[in-house]
């Protein structure tokens, strides 16, 4: 392999793994404050790219793209106001059933709001064709406009948790739900808050990655996927454990490209999947103390 | 007792109304197209397209006095959906014919239920099994997979490739493309270097475009998709300054992959029906006229840009009121009166059927199509 080559996929493999990894945080937020995983995850990232493209048409790309997260997040919210904050204590098996039924209803719902079309946001800067060279590597700036958005994203969802109070009242909902509760901390209002904040995320990386991959009414489906393996490799809950998966699972993948058929690259992350389930279901950067605190 | 037998009076009475406009000549027919689903983008227009062809022919008084009705049945691209409504229309409506399935693989599910149930089936699949071997009353309207090959290998040929790379999509659709391809390829002496297969839910392709680049023989490259890919594909090629000529399927006969892979579109050579290059025909074309007609039918009515594979169904309905008109209301006849249809113009190209070939097309029913300023133009090679 040379070494033009082996950046070529390692910058294809970095631009797939942000994107897994702003999934997986989607993931992580939601199971953080209420213990359950969110399958309809991958539909947030797919409202944000098709809303913000369909506002293009009457405002400039930022607002669009604010615009659009906006009205995802408070699909969020409605999602979670009318189909999830009124059951009291359901079981997972139930909420994994409601979740993934929302995610066929969004998906469904789209395909007749959009039809079954390919659409795409256009480049930010550029246009198809537009690389920045390093040397014989070449890459398009739209990589680096995920890579950036998504790296902020990770930031800023850190600083929020760590600085502000309704990020540590969300933590403290997450570590002890009943102490949080005595301690005059409204969790309902702060499970809505945390639908809103993964549906945010979401739509922040369904736009900014519609011009790469574009954006179908069911391309949530796979990206949700891969952002549970990613969820569940970095361990479930752990922020920067999924950044490091994400990353992980991406370079693998492209790498795998240079040695078995590019047919079995899903197959890839769904054996990685499986091994890690089987191996060390805490995720390699999960610690298994603070699993068996946790409801599953 | 009084009011219950006025009841029953006039029910039978309302009953005598609804069933009159039947009796009074109506010929049924059945369709089975994926409307909803993955292939949507096929048998939406499909449906669509005979739905318009059925509903002018009942306007004008319908074939010889008598009105077409349609039943149309969403499969969803479904096999054994696809095959339970074959059965259900051929057993229960009696249909005199079915057109459709839409894709290829509910094509083959229903092949031998049609030729049970001595039924005329005309499949707007594009596989070549469909129809080879022939089954006598098993039709289909799209151009073969092999004429495309073959009109691709063609221009390499003229344009003095001998050394490519295929891609395919994971689907019924690329599979069989890539089969094709590779089959045919020692015939017209080329060697393909690298055969790949994605999944048809792919978003990006540049690892794989890396990987294939590095080996500096490959002059061209092939894809066979129907699926967002195809834009891709061409995307990353572009960007990983990649300037071999990149081949595509008649898959990719739709303006919207073409608007999706933006400026990395232009330069992209394919093989395609006439329909797509309607405008910029000469007069003598016999199909001009129908493509026209077609286009501007479909698009006045529907509001949404005509498509060959709405032009499959298009087809598949004018043969068989063709055959109607031809052989009567008879399955066995409607069979035989599609078998000696000669010359006769449609969207997909100028259909000649005989016992032994069911498709009626050749390899002239494609053209060879670019893309120039996101437009589709008639390639001219060098």
């Amino acid at each position: 392999m040379t070494l033009a080559l082996f950046f070529q996929y390692l910058f294809a493999g970095i631009s797939y793994g942000v994107i897994y990894a702003v999934v997986a945080i989607g993931f992580n937020i939601i199971y953080n404050t209420t213990g359950i995983i969110n399958f309809a995850q991958g539909e947030f990232v797919m409202l944000g790219g098709m809303i913000s493209i369909s506002l293009l048409h009457f405002f400039p790309l930022p607002v669009a793209i604010a615009l659009a997260v906006v009205i995802t997040m408070l699909v969020g919210a409605l999602i979670e106001i009318v189909f999830i904050r009124w059951l009291d204590r359901p079981s997972v098996l139930r909420m994994i059933i409601i979740t993934i039924g929302l995610s066929i209803l969004i998906r469904e719902a789209a395909l007749h709001i959009w039809g079954d079309s390919i659409r795409s946001l256009p480049y930010f800067v550029g246009n198809e064709l537009t690389t920045v060279s390093f040397g014989p590597v070449r890459i398009s700036p739209q990589v680096f406009w995920v890579v950036g958005v998504c790296g902020i994203t990770v930031v800023g969802l850190s600083l929020f948790f760590k600085l502000t109070s309704v990020g540590r009242e969300m933590r403290a909902c997450s570590a002890n739900r009943t102490a949080a509760i005595l301690c005059g901390i409204n969790t309902r209002n702060m499970v809505t808050l945390s639908f809103m904040l993964s549906a945010g995320i979401g739509a922040l990386a369904g736009c900014v990655m519609s011009p790469i991959t574009y954006t179908q009414y069911d391309s949530g489906t796979s990206l949700a996927i891969k952002g549970f393996t990613v969820a569940i490799l970095g361990g479930l809950g752990n922020s920067m454990g999924a950044v490091a998966a994400g990353i992980l699972l991406g370079i693998i993948e492209a790498f795998s490209v240079a040695f078995v058929p590019l047919a079995f690259q899903d197959a890839i992350s769904i054996t990685i999947l499986l091994i890690i389930l089987f191996v060390r279901p805490n995720g390699i950067f999960g610690s298994s103390d603070a699993a068996r605190l946790k409801e599953f | 007792m009084k009011r219950l037998g006025t009841k029953i009076i006039l029910g039978a009475a309302a009953l005598c109304m609804l069933a009159l406009p039947v009796q009074a000549g109506t010929y049924k027919v059945g369709a089975i197209f994926a409307v909803t689903g993955g292939a949507s983008f096929l048998g939406g227009p499909e449906a669509r397209s005979a739905q318009m062809v059925v509903d002018a022919i009942n306007k004008d008084g319908g074939i010889g006095g008598n009105k077409i009705e349609l039943i149309i049945k969403d499969s969803g691209a479904n096999p054994e959906k696809a095959i339970s409504f074959a059965k259900q229309l051929i057993e229960e409506e009696k249909v005199l014919a079915i057109i459709g399935p839409s894709t290829s693989g509910e094509s083959m599910k229903i092949k031998k239920i049609a030729q049970q149930g001595k039924t005329p089936l005309i499949s707007c699949g594009a596989a070549e099994v469909i129809v080879n071997p022939v089954a006598s009353y098993v039709f289909k309207t799209p151009q073969k997979d092999s004429f495309a090959v073959k009109k691709i290998y063609g221009e390499m040929k003229k344009m003095g490739i001998n050394k490519i790379a295929v891609v395919a999509g994971n689907t019924g659709f690329g599979k069989a493309g890539k089969a094709q391809l590779t089959k045919l390829a020692p015939e017209y002496g080329i060697k393909v270097l690298a055969a790949e297969t994605y999944d048809k839910k792919a978003t990006d392709l540049t690892a794989l475009v890396a990987k294939l680049m590095a080996d500096k023989d490959i002059q061209a490259v092939v894809n066979w998709s129907i699926v967002p890919a195809q834009a891709i594909i061409a995307k990353n090629m572009r960007q990983a300054g990649w300037k071999v000529p990149l081949f595509q399927s008649h898959g990719f006969g739709n303006i919207k992959y073409v608007q999706a892979a933006g400026a990395a579109a232009e330069g992209i050579i394919f093989p395609a029906g006439r329909l797509l290059v309607a405008d910029s025909l000469p007069d003598s074309d016999p199909q001009k006229k129908m493509l026209l007609k077609y286009k501007h039918d479909y698009e006045s009515k529907y509001k949404e840009a005509a498509s060959t594979f709405g032009g499959h169904g298009y087809d598949a309905m004018n043969i068989l009121v063709a055959a109607l008109e031809n052989g009567g209301a008879d399955r066995a006849k409607i069979r035989t009166a599609i078998e000696s249809l000669h010359g006769f113009p449609g969207i997909g190209g100028v259909f000649t059927f005989s016992p032994k070939d069911h498709n009626g097309l050749d390899i002239d029913s494609f053209v060879m199509l670019t893309v120039k300023d996101g437009k589709f133009v008639l390639y001219n090679s060098k």
